[in-house]
């Protein structure tokens, strides 16, 4: 009764080909290869000039930063909606350490700005697993409530430029072969991120839990652990991105990064991250982060009015999710068929 | 075929007078299970006799309260269902739970994938490992497919692969067949087999008895919580094992009045729908109460969902005093008359966050209404009148009803449906979750009901409330009507037979 039917193995080459261009990051890819090149036809400094490579490579690596940190917590069937408000704390955070000890190393104060996030991360994790109440709910709690905290602290001050050190400023904008070092950092942060979601035990529990808790607890997986890690790690790198943020753009008022947490789960979902986990990666959150700040900078080079700009991200979010959409009913209805045909 | 006797040795899992209460609620008395190593062990009761309770004790999902549990001789106490599984405990759920999103083989090896290198998961190796697994389950699954849409058959495949790999001594499969076809029972009675005959000791969950002596070495029944027996298939008549799963006492609890039985209000002709139910037909007379029985999924729910309009049927009629009542439209039934109590009341009889009068009003909004508002005074007088008719004991009628213990609950539905003042009432399940006492109540109340020319359907998969109310019993096994029969007929194991081996009775 036993027909072994091992499936057709086309050569290594051609299905790893096979399995870039049906990923779903690679629509996204072309996207924006695509949004680049208009803009560099319509305007060749946006990519050949000294400022525009260096803007296409910057602007995007704090959120990116972000997105990786929500795509992680997302694939697990969450959301974190503190984030915005956890980079303006640690960005405050690292300018005011600043000012009370101007001849601190910065690496302590990146260190700072990093736990600080971790911190706040852990909160959201400790409220999600012991309260048992959703993410949604209690992250949304935590925006206005770490942004109050922000608000109470720094009044209406604010940390400017000449508060903190040059060497520390310099990081913001300074580049290793014509790569800014925000850039290489977002980049190696994507990397590792990557490849522990893809290549460790506890990643790919992440991608179990979100595709169906209930299992997962039935399974005997690590559930509150899983999840409270994945708040603690996005919350260090909303730090992380606070850190980066005050260094790139030198002042800091108490409403830095306000916003930001829709950036950062609109570049996930864009990037193929599935709102209700268990699907997706980092890459595509990474890209879709980066499509979303190149559009907003090339649609006035296209010449779309400004006030469309906002219902352009809208609609690309829209279409994202209805492209899922479809993929999914489409897989669904391609595995019923074979189901019926196979048996 | 002759089997060898089970080899004697440590049980594989050994279970003595365990207890388990949740709250005031008793759900396992005192169950004993004795499973050998190589041999296949059948765990029979009634719906609510205790053998899921047993399962997730063993499983590590509820802890028990006293009782030994012993696993290959060793004292057990599982907190988490990681630790059951540590031990070398799998069980297969009647809905497999597999993750949907991610590929067969991650399935199987989801938390203990090999690994190589700076602990990488090496995939290849996890690859070859759940190919030879198929290989040797003889089965052709692809590896690299998502779960999602594999058919229930091939999900229990994949969970019993993942219980091999696990070398797990114990395999615990609960109604593992009820949603198989007969090529699909085959395989997997073949494959338990082969477990067994490697040394594992297996627990099979089944109301199929020709499957129960067609497979187990072994017969444990339970009845009400309590452990009644253990024999070898050989020794005993599938007579004998029904006898003990039903043989109690019936008659308290049910305060049955004699009721004057009058003209058919229902009318059920051929209601079919394909796969789901088929050529149904049935009477219920003014003030008759008739109880629906058989094994959970049998369609009873189903029929009565569809008699109400709530799902639509392909073929078939439905009259009430005679007037045909149109498919698929709960506003008309209604407007005929009838009421539906459904089986689960939180979620689909009431609304738990607002008041009990809202509740009570929800179905004669229209009638209460003037000028479509409805003024608090008319709400609270009509929710008044049949809150203290029934008795619904809350503190306020502003109470809200997800705050209302069980049994008050369901009065509260009741009295919901019986404000539209139906002739024909369908309860589903009416005292499922409810304590003894508010049991009783609700039995009076349904007596009371039939007594005023009520005509009453009554879903219940608990035998003794159906033979204690009923004045006419129906059995359904898998989507048919297979036996209808007035109360004197109606014994506990007439209605068993008929719910598990519908042929001989039709």
């Amino acid at each position: 009764m036993s027909v072994a039917s091992s499936a057709r193995r086309p050569s290594p080459v051609l299905s790893g080909l096979r399995s870039v261009v049906t990923a779903r990051e690679f629509g996204i890819f072309l996207a924006l290869a695509l949004v680049i090149v208009a803009a560099t036809v319509r305007n060749p400094s946006f990519v050949f000039s000294n400022d525009g490579s260096r803007d296409l490579l910057l602007t995007p690596a704090i959120l990116v930063l972000l997105a990786i940190g929500q795509a992680i917590v997302i694939i697990t069937r969450n959301v974190d909606l503190s984030v915005g408000s956890i980079l303006g704390l640690s960005a405050y955070l690292v300018g005011s350490i600043f000012v009370a000890a101007p001849g601190l190393p910065y690496p302590l104060a990146i260190l700072a700005g990093v736990l600080l996030g971790a911190l706040l991360g852990l909160v959201n994790g400790a409220l999600i697993a012991i309260a048992k109440v959703p993410a949604l709910v209690i992250t949304l709690g935590t925006l206005y409530a770490f942004r109050g905290i922000n608000v109470l602290w720094a009044g209406g001050d604010r940390i400017n430029a000449g508060d903190m050190p040059d060497d520390f400023l310099a990081l913001g904008t300074a580049r290793l072969l014509g790569v800014p070092y925000l850039s290489l950092l977002a980049l190696a942060v994507l990397v590792a991120a990557g490849w522990y979601l893809r290549n460790l035990r506890s990643g790919r529990e992440l991608y179990a839990i979100g595709s169906d808790p209930a299992a997962a607890n039935l399974y005997g997986l690590p559930v509150t652990r899983r999840v409270f890690a994945a708040f603690v790690v996005s919350g260090a790198l909303a730090g992380l991105a606070g850190v980066l943020y005050a260094a790139r753009y030198g002042t800091v008022s108490s409403q830095a990064g306000s916003g930001f947490e829709l950036n950062a789960v609109a570049a996930a979902v864009i990037g193929g991250v599935a709102i209700f986990g268990g699907s997706g990666t980092v890459w595509g959150a990474a890209i879709g982060a980066v499509l979303l700040l190149t559009i907003n900078r090339a649609l006035p080079i296209l010449g779309v009015p400004a006030f469309w700009q906002r219902a352009v991200v809208g609609g690309l979010i829209i279409g994202a999710i209805i492209l899922d959409r479809v993929l999914a009913v489409r897989q669904s209805r391609r595995l019923l068929a074979e189901r019926e045909g196979g048996s | 075929m002759a089997n060898d006797p089970p080899t004697d040795g440590t049980p594989v899992l050994e279970l003595e007078r365990v207890s388990k209460a949740f709250g005031p609620v008793v759900a396992l008395k005192s169950a004993s299970l004795r499973v050998r190593p190589g041999s296949i062990h059948a765990l029979v009761g009634e719906n609510g006799a205790g053998k899921s309770t047993l399962v997730k004790i063993v499983a590590g999902l509820y802890r028990r309260d006293s009782g030994d549990l012993r696993l290959l001789g060793a004292e057990v106490d599982f907190g988490s269902t990681a630790e059951s599984k540590a031990a070398g405990v799998a069980v297969i759920y009647q809905e497999p739970t597999l993750f949907p999103d991610l590929s067969v083989t991650e399935n199987i090896f989801m938390g203990r994938q090999p690994t190589g290198p700076l602990r990488r998961i090496d995939r290849r190796a996890m690859r070859v490992e759940a190919e030879g697994l198929f290989r040797r389950l003889g089965v052709a699954i692809d590896p690299d497919r998502p779960a999602e849409g594999l058919s229930i058959a091939d999900q229990q495949i994949i969970e019993i692969a993942k219980a091999i790999s696990l070398d797990a001594r114990l395999l615990i499969m609960d109604e593992p067949t009820a949603a198989l076809s007969g090529v699909e029972v085959d395989r997997l009675f073949a494959v338990a087999r082969s477990l067994r005959d490697e040394g594992r000791g297996l627990v099979f969950i089944s109301h199929r008895f020709d499957e129960v002596f067609e497979l187990c070495d072994e017969i444990t029944v339970m009845r009400d919580g309590e452990y009644i027996s253990t024999d070898r298939t050989a020794d005993v008549t599938v007579d004998l094992i029904v006898r003990r799963m039903v043989g109690r006492d019936v008659t308290e609890l049910f305060p049955k009045e004699k009721a004057l039985i009058g003209e058919p209000v229902l009318r059920v002709r051929e209601l079919t729908r394909t796969g789901v139910f088929h050529d149904i037909s049935f009477n219920v007379r003014a003030g008759e109460i008739v109880g629906l029985a058989g094994l959970v999924g049998a369609g009873r729910s189903e029929v009565a969902r569809a008699i109400f309009g709530v799902d639509p049927y392909d073929s078939g009629s439905v009259t009430i005093r005679g007037r045909s009542v149109p498919r698929n439209s709960p506003v008309a039934a209604m407007a005929a008359g009838m009421a539906l109590v459904p089986e689960d009341r939180r979620k689909q009889g009431l609304v738990l966050e607002e008041s009990v009068s809202r509740n009570i009003t929800l179905a004669i909004r229209r009638t209460l209404s003037r000028l479509g508002l409805i003024s608090a005074a008319a709400e609270n007088q009509a929710a008044r009148t049949w809150a203290s008719r029934l008795e619904v004991k809350a503190a306020a009628l502003d109470t809200e009803v997800g705050t209302l213990s069980g049994g008050n609950q369901q009065k509260v539905v009741l009295a919901k449906w019986l404000a539209t003042e139906p002739t024909l009432l369908i309860v589903d399940e009416p005292t499922r979750g409810i304590d003894v006492g508010t049991k009783a109540e609700v039995h009076r109340l349904l007596s009371e009901l039939a007594g005023l020319g009520i005509a009453i359907l009554m879903i219940s998969s608990e035998l003794p409330e159906v033979l204690g109310m009923a004045d006419r019993v129906l059995v359904m096994r898998e989507g048919r009507l297979t036996a209808d029969m007035p109360r004197e007929k109606a014994t506990p194991e007439a209605v068993m037979t008929a719910a598990t081996q519908g042929e001989e009775a039709a």
